[in-house]
């Protein structure tokens, strides 16, 4: 249940940013996800409401942006959708890839007030 | 957060201990529950009255702060500070991950029996709770810590700078860090080591590698313990492997048997060639 560790990540900025910024509290949090980055956005939710008891995103929104994997073949260079970290290459089979996208596990904004 | 009862609160967080010494007591530790109790339970941290004002100023105040801030970015860059004390001091620091019972701590009681002569250790063992892995360490006279991860399920790299403070390693030496038995977790957490080392034993089924891809994907290395079991269980070395390469083509792997011995000795050698 790593989830709770990342909750508890998220808090953490959150708590920061808004003291740097001289707010009270975060209206809305916007998150972004990979599908390659672990995490399990239903165990996530799940400890949300406890990991934010408390602090400054007690009553805050939360809007999660899911982005897609995607790779990059580092033998033939073609680029493809991932939905899983050992996806091969549909076009030559090769399992070396770059990951172009999908790993990320980003607070990408807040609102304050 | 305190997992007892949600609440906002660093106190239950890892107990870093050698063997021999004594936690504190729960009360002093888990922030003061027992002392609340005598509190009208209205005073329990405001779980029912939310009785701070919540004012409504309302749009001109609200801004919009673009952060862009990884989340893991904290761990990251303790983890970083942990590898530069690493390499100044030329410590070579192996985690060890795996599911609990594939053999990380016989692996490494072999380990350390055969080469202690010729290698300075130290090791950091990970567990959720007791001190029985140190235990196991300690009476082979190698420098050993335990963190008790209470109810996390991984090892973070604060609680091991933490550790290895306490561990006053000397310089050219490897420490093993033995994470806590769990193959999902530990593999988001850089602890700032220099080689992960994944194992997976013959009695664990063939296709693990994808389906726990993450582990697999960040390791350097994969030790296939208790191959002496090989006549009696139904698996498939190589098809093992294959999956391990579909997941993480640059995987080397060992064959050992931490019991007999056997294939150990070709692990030894890469440990030492690590060293130089």
């Amino acid at each position: 249940m790593h989830e709770l560790s990342i909750a508890l990540g998220i808090v953490k900025i959150a708590e920061d940013e808004t003291a740097k910024a001289n707010a009270e509290k975060v209206t809305k949090i916007e998150l972004e996800i990979g599908v390659l980055a672990n995490i399990d956005l239903d165990s996530l939710n799940f400890v949300w409401d406890a990991a934010v008891q408390e602090t400054v995103l007690e009553k805050a929104e939360k809007e999660i942006i899911v982005v897609e994997g995607r790779g990059k073949c580092i033998d033939c260079d073609t680029e493809f959708e991932m939905e899983n970290i050992y996806d091969c290459c549909p076009n030559c089979n090769s399992n070396f890839k770059g990951i172009l996208k999908g790993k990320e596990l980003r607070v990408k904004s807040l609102e304050v007030i | 957060m305190c997992g007892t009862c949600g609440c906002g609160s660093d106190n239950n967080g890892p107990t870093i201990l050698k063997p021999g010494e004594h936690k504190h007591s729960h009360n002093e530790q888990h922030h003061h529950h027992e002392d609340e109790h005598s509190h009208s339970h209205n005073e329990h941290h405001h779980h029912d009255g939310h009785s701070h004002s919540h004012e409504h100023s309302h749009d001109h105040k609200h801004k919009v702060l673009e952060i862009e801030q990884d989340i893991l970015q904290n761990n990251q860059l303790l983890a970083a500070r942990n590898k530069g004390y690493f390499e100044a001091k030329n410590i070579f620091v192996i985690n060890m991950v795996s599911s609990p019972g594939s053999g990380k701590t016989s692996i490494l009681e072999r380990t350390l029996v055969d080469l202690k002569s010729e290698i300075p250790f130290y090791v950091i063992e990970g567990d959720q709770q007791t001190l029985n892995d140190a235990n196991r360490i300690d009476v082979l006279n190698i420098p050993v810590i335990q963190i008790n991860t209470g109810k996390g399920c991984h090892l973070e790299s604060d609680t091991i700078f933490e550790a290895v403070k306490k561990l006053e390693i000397k310089d050219n030496a490897i420490l093993m860090i033995e994470n806590v038995g769990n193959l999902v977790c530990p593999s988001m957490f850089d602890l700032g080591e220099s080689k992960r080392v994944v194992i997976i034993s013959t009695t664990e089924g063939e296709d693990k590698p994808i389906k726990y891809p993450d582990m697999f994907h960040t390791s350097d290395v994969c030790i296939i313990n208790k191959i002496d079991l090989l006549p009696y269980v139904n698996i498939d070395v190589n098809k093992l492997k294959n999956y391990a390469l579909q997941v993480n083509p640059n995987l080397q792997f060992f064959e050992v048997s931490a019991t007999t011995g056997e294939g150990m000795e070709a692990w030894y050698k890469w440990l030492k060639e690590n060293i130089v």
